[in-house]
């Protein structure tokens, strides 16, 4: 028995011209590139870093259908990989961020490999237990600093030209980061790897019985959105100057999943709409506390019960466009 | 787009040179755990407390423009340093007070460095923050971990416990506790046999207890706070720890802590503290007025009295420099410069590592039948004259102090 | 031997008997979570959040009404029965027929809203809740000392669960529950109520959580958040012990909560991810589960 993977539209697609699909992307780039003028910078970039998270999760459960509820392992492992790079080998910013995509991509490789044998409910259980013991080695490990997490990390001067510090060119080394991820991941999907993916998806039985390597193909997505995750970790932990135990924990594996669903799992864009909104939400909601939570369960309701395709999602299905 | 852009850099030269006139504008942040293990010590006790500061510094019948705003930062250290970065950066707050945890109060710290703002901890313990973690721009007030180190455990020691066991909160403030503790305890004879490291909220302490108990130390010594502490003090009372000849020696004990346990657990326990709302006639005063506002008209800790006496210091340096520079090295060097005085924590003063001086007590919990009234909690046993109860400058390892 | 291993025979036994005590809970816990997975096939996250409710039934039920504790004990369960009856009627009917994993997404939002509205109204921090007189005090083992509350939950989880095993899978209300949860069209032609089988079973798992909530209200404090880390814990040991099989919930929580005791005795830092390591071999070598059937 295959259970259908929750995902966007299993219907034939929205017949794509390469006109809208540079429109949208053109649009995207252009908003982001003019919003510091805006809004207020940091929260951008932490935004930015979120939304390649999304994306690198939405690779799983949009594109191959699996729910992993244990991503946050590969988002905080960079985190702190790259902090003590930074931060104590004194290592520049992109070797620290490089670190950070190794090791979660090392980490994703073994995770997956146990991971992947089983599929739906186990697949999410086990993703979640070992992203408990990530989050438990991570709390007791010396150089984590447990509760304190990693403090003060430099930010540096990229490939020794950029100093990071100055806040618009951190602010555009991030997006230059978040839109190459994201192409990595428009590109990965929009391809014949990406086509056997969909069809691991749609029917795994029958993509075996074709001749296709399937755990193979699932281990590849797998580590492709480990090591992408790490990037936005690596990333996320240069901008704040920090890492904590926050970002491991399975809380943030539920937030990437409400940014996924809320945007709209199996759409390019959707993911990146949802973290928009999330950070947006937790920014400025913040002083009304743990209504956040609240707002943030009652959007995980709302959207599996009425509003399954997501905000992109919605929109694609409306306006018959391929997002 | 062109006039947008234009605007935006326009925007940004003004907000990049900040260092505007001085003006009579001051907006205070309170960065506090709002809602957690620690909310009762400070919370929004300490909004309060520094509302009421502003309103005695009678500021604002001078024509000063004085707000407060507050944040709830989880207990965790990224939140609170993300709070305070936008704080500083878009919301103009000068100063950061409250911030009753020393893990959120050295990433604060590091932040107020950076952005040249106010950092005055009143909350935390942590005496790092005094010392390898000082900067130009933290005050760090009401106590910390050497004060209480050398309150309760000094005289612990000198009463016959000469074997300790340390239950430790698994951060900096349990960490620095524990440190400051051990060396107390080894100064004056005694022996640390055996520790054990906890993570913050963790609801039940059987298994650590029972490690406690088989250490056959003379003293069980619970290195950490709030929630934390009256969960190990309850469950050590059920499963026989103090019936079994061994004591508790809670280091960092707050009154609302006593109240939550109630008089008939936490009779008898030692502890240190810097501020008692039934002292003297100055801090009754102030008590009084503060737990009619208070909800559940609940008497304030210590740490809720130093947010009060910080704001009334800082917004009295304010004044003293005729003007807000909305510069936060200036105004903490300052706040150095002025002796403080308030009916709270009495005459005291601030030296060049950022710790303020001021004297320590030692209280006994009293037993439900010395108990006359509510809220008549401790029974006082020693007084630390404020130049003993915090580390000695000399052994301070703060770059500010010339050697 | 103790010499040999290098800890003394009180420690050992010590933590032990506790986590002989939490093993109580893991097992409690996860037989509702492993009742609501083997019937209706619903990852029920909000499993922790309920579990907290009960608690603060209990409470409520002391301060509001001055129901003590064995008041509680009957009503609390009742009373979260009824939550999860709501809850299956007003949510998870809608979501029935879609992919389990939608399941878990709702139940992990309903989690949130319940545990974050508690939080806004209560804080972070625990209300007390005293141990029944009767039930106070203990006695010195040798060892240790036990107080007797501890006792009573070891022995009373034990029964609990025993009769809840005993009533599904040996009684005719069980057979039927069992029937309607492997084809419920077929026992539905048969004139039984699937649909109010299937609130009714979600109902009881939800009152075992409440039950569980009720005996930890003494121990812990009474939190917004006290289910929220427990709940991973007590998946892992549902996953262990079979997603369906009742028996081997109740079996892998007693004895995970005794590994878990000897990890903290040998090597405490990792007492928190010994169950995780032992899903991860388990699920490599038995995905099933140690007592599962295959999926």
């Amino acid at each position: 028995m295959t259970t259908s993977a929750p995902s966007a539209s299993s219907q034939a697609p929205a017949r794509r011209s390469a006109r809208e699909e540079i429109t949208a992307f053109v649009v995207m780039t252009a908003l982001f590139a003019a919003a510091p003028l805006a809004v207020y910078p940091f929260f951008m970039m932490q935004a930015l870093c979120f939304a390649l998270f999304a994306c690198a999760f939405n690779l799983l459960i949009g594109y191959v259908g699996l729910l992993s509820f244990g991503h946050a392992m590969f988002l905080g492992t960079a985190g702190y990989l790259s902090a003590h790079a930074a931060r104590v080998w004194g290592l520049a910013p992109e070797l620290s961020i490089l670190f950070g995509v190794v090791g979660s991509t090392a980490l994703g490789v073994v995770t997956g490999a146990l991971a992947i044998r089983r599929q739906g409910i186990y697949f999410a259980m086990i993703t979640l237990a070992l992203s408990q013991m990530i989050y438990f080695f991570c709390l007791e490990a010396p150089f984590t600093h447990g509760e304190d997490g990693i403090q003060g990390v430099p930010q540096g001067v990229l490939l020794g030209l950029i100093p990071l510090s100055n806040p618009w060119a951190l602010y555009y080394v991030v997006l230059t980061i978040f839109l190459i991820g994201f192409f990595v991941i428009y590109r990965t999907v929009n391809s014949p790897f990406g086509e056997v993916l969909k069809a691991i998806r749609e029917n795994e039985p029958r993509a075996v019985s074709l001749g296709y390597r399937v755990d193979q193909y699932k281990l590849a997505a797998f580590v492709l959105s480990a090591a992408l995750s790490g990037l936005a970790g690596g990333t996320k932990a240069i901008v704040a100057q920090n890492a904590s135990l926050t970002d491991v924990h399975y809380s943030m594996s539920g937030e990437v999943v409400l940014m996924t669903l809320l945007g709209g799992m199996g759409t390019i864009y959707g993911p990146v709409v949802g973290a928009l909104i999330l950070v947006a939400m937790q920014n400025y909601l913040a002083q009304y506390g743990q209504w956040v939570t609240v707002i943030q369960g009652v959007i995980f309701v709302v959207c599996v019960l009425l509003f399954r395709r997501g905000v992109v999602g919605e929109i694609a299905h409306r306006f018959k466009l391929s997002l | 787009m062109r006039s947008q852009v234009a605007f935006g850099f326009l925007a940004g030269l003004l907000l990049a040179n900040a260092a505007l006139a001085d003006d009579k504008v001051v907006k205070i942040g309170n960065l506090d755990d709002m809602s957690g293990l620690y909310s009762d010590i400070g919370g929004l006790g300490s909004s309060l407390a520094a509302q009421m500061a502003i309103e005695d510094s009678g500021l604002t019948k001078k024509g000063w423009t004085i707000d407060v705003v507050g944040a709830d930062h989880q207990n965790k250290a990224d939140v609170a340093a993300g709070i305070a970065r936008k704080w500083f950066d878009e919301e103009k707050v000068d100063a950061i007070v409250g911030l009753d945890n020393s893990a959120t109060a050295l990433a604060v710290s590091q932040v107020g460095k950076e952005k040249n703002g106010v950092v005055i901890p009143s909350g935390a313990a942590s005496s790092a923050l005094t010392n390898k973690a000082c900067n130009a721009n933290t005050i760090h007030w009401t106590y910390d971990t050497f004060a209480l180190a050398n309150g309760t455990g000094k005289s612990m020691v000198k009463a016959g416990g000469d074997s300790w066991f340390f239950i430790t909160a698994d951060y900096a403030f349990g960490h620095d506790l524990q440190n400051d503790t051990t060396a107390v305890v080894q100064a004056n004879g005694g022996k640390v046999v055996g520790s054990v490291n906890v993570p913050i909220n963790t609801p039940d302490f059987s298994s650590y207890l029972l490690q406690a108990q088989n250490s056959k130390a003379k003293i069980v010594a619970l290195a950490n706070a709030g929630g934390d502490t009256t969960n190990s003090i309850k469950q050590a009372h059920e499963f026989g720890l103090t019936a079994g000849g061994q004591k508790l020696a809670a280091l960092l004990l707050f009154i609302s802590d006593v109240n939550a346990l109630g008089l008939e657990v936490a009779q008898g326990l030692s502890l240190t503290a810097t501020f008692y709302w039934d002292l003297n006639d100055g801090t009754r005063e102030f008590s009084k007025r503060f737990s009619e506002r208070m909800k559940n008209h609940a008497m304030p800790t210590m740490t809720q009295a130093g947010v009060y006496s910080s704001v009334l210091h800082y917004l009295k340096a304010l004044e003293a420099l005729g003007g807000n520079p909305h510069d936060g090295a200036k105004v903490i060097a300052k706040m150095k410069e002025l002796p403080t005085d308030d009916p709270l924590f009495g005459k005291g003063y601030i030296r060049a590592d950022g710790r303020k001086i001021h004297p320590a007590y030692l209280f006994e919990v009293k037993t439900p039948a010395e108990s006359k009234y509510p809220w008549d909690y401790y029974k006082l046993v020693a007084t630390i004259p404020a130049e003993e109860a915090f580390r000695p400058l000399a052994q301070s390892e703060c770059p500010l102090v010339k050697k | 031997m103790f010499a040999a291993l290098a800890v003394s025979p009180q420690a050992l036994f010590g933590q032990l008997l506790l986590g002989l005590i939490n093993g109580a809970f893991y097992a409690l816990l996860s037989l509702g979570l492993a009742v609501i997975f083997g019937m209706l096939n619903i990852v029920n996250f909000a499993h922790g959040a309920l579990y907290m409710m009960g608690a603060f039934c209990a409470y409520f039920l002391l301060k509001d009404f001055g129901l003590d504790y064995w008041y509680a004990l009957v009503l609390a369960p009742l009373i979260m029965g009824v939550v999860g009856a709501l809850i299956e009627r007003l949510f998870l009917k809608r979501i029935a027929g879609l992919d389990h994993l939608y399941g878990l997404l709702l139940t992990f939002g309903l989690a949130l809203i319940i545990q974050g509205v508690f939080q806004n109204y209560f804080g972070s921090s625990g209300l007390p809740y005293a141990i029944p007189p009767a039930l106070s005090g203990g006695r010195n083992l040798g060892f240790m000392f036990l107080p007797n509350y501890r006792a009573w939950v070891v022995a009373f989880s034990l029964i609990v669960c025993l009769a809840t095993w005993f009533m599904i899978e040996r009684t005719k209300l069980g057979a039927y529950l069992r029937a309607a949860t492997e084809n419920p069209t077929l026992v539905r032609a048969f004139g039984i109520n699937v649909p109010r089988m299937i609130t009714l079973t979600y109902a009881f798992g939800v009152a075992l959580a409440g039950l569980a909530g009720v005996l930890a209200a003494p121990i812990n404090q009474v939190r917004p958040l006290m289910g929220a880390d427990f709940i991973i814990v007590v998946f892992a040991v549902v996953v262990i012990g079979g997603m369906g099989s009742i028996m081997g919930s109740i079996v892998t929580g007693f004895v995970l909560g005794v590994v878990e005791g000897l990890t903290k005795v040998f090597y405490p830092e990792a007492s928190n991810t010994v169950v995780f390591v032992i899903m991860a071999i388990v699920l490599l070598i038995k995905p099933a589960g140690l007592f599962g059937r295959a999926p």
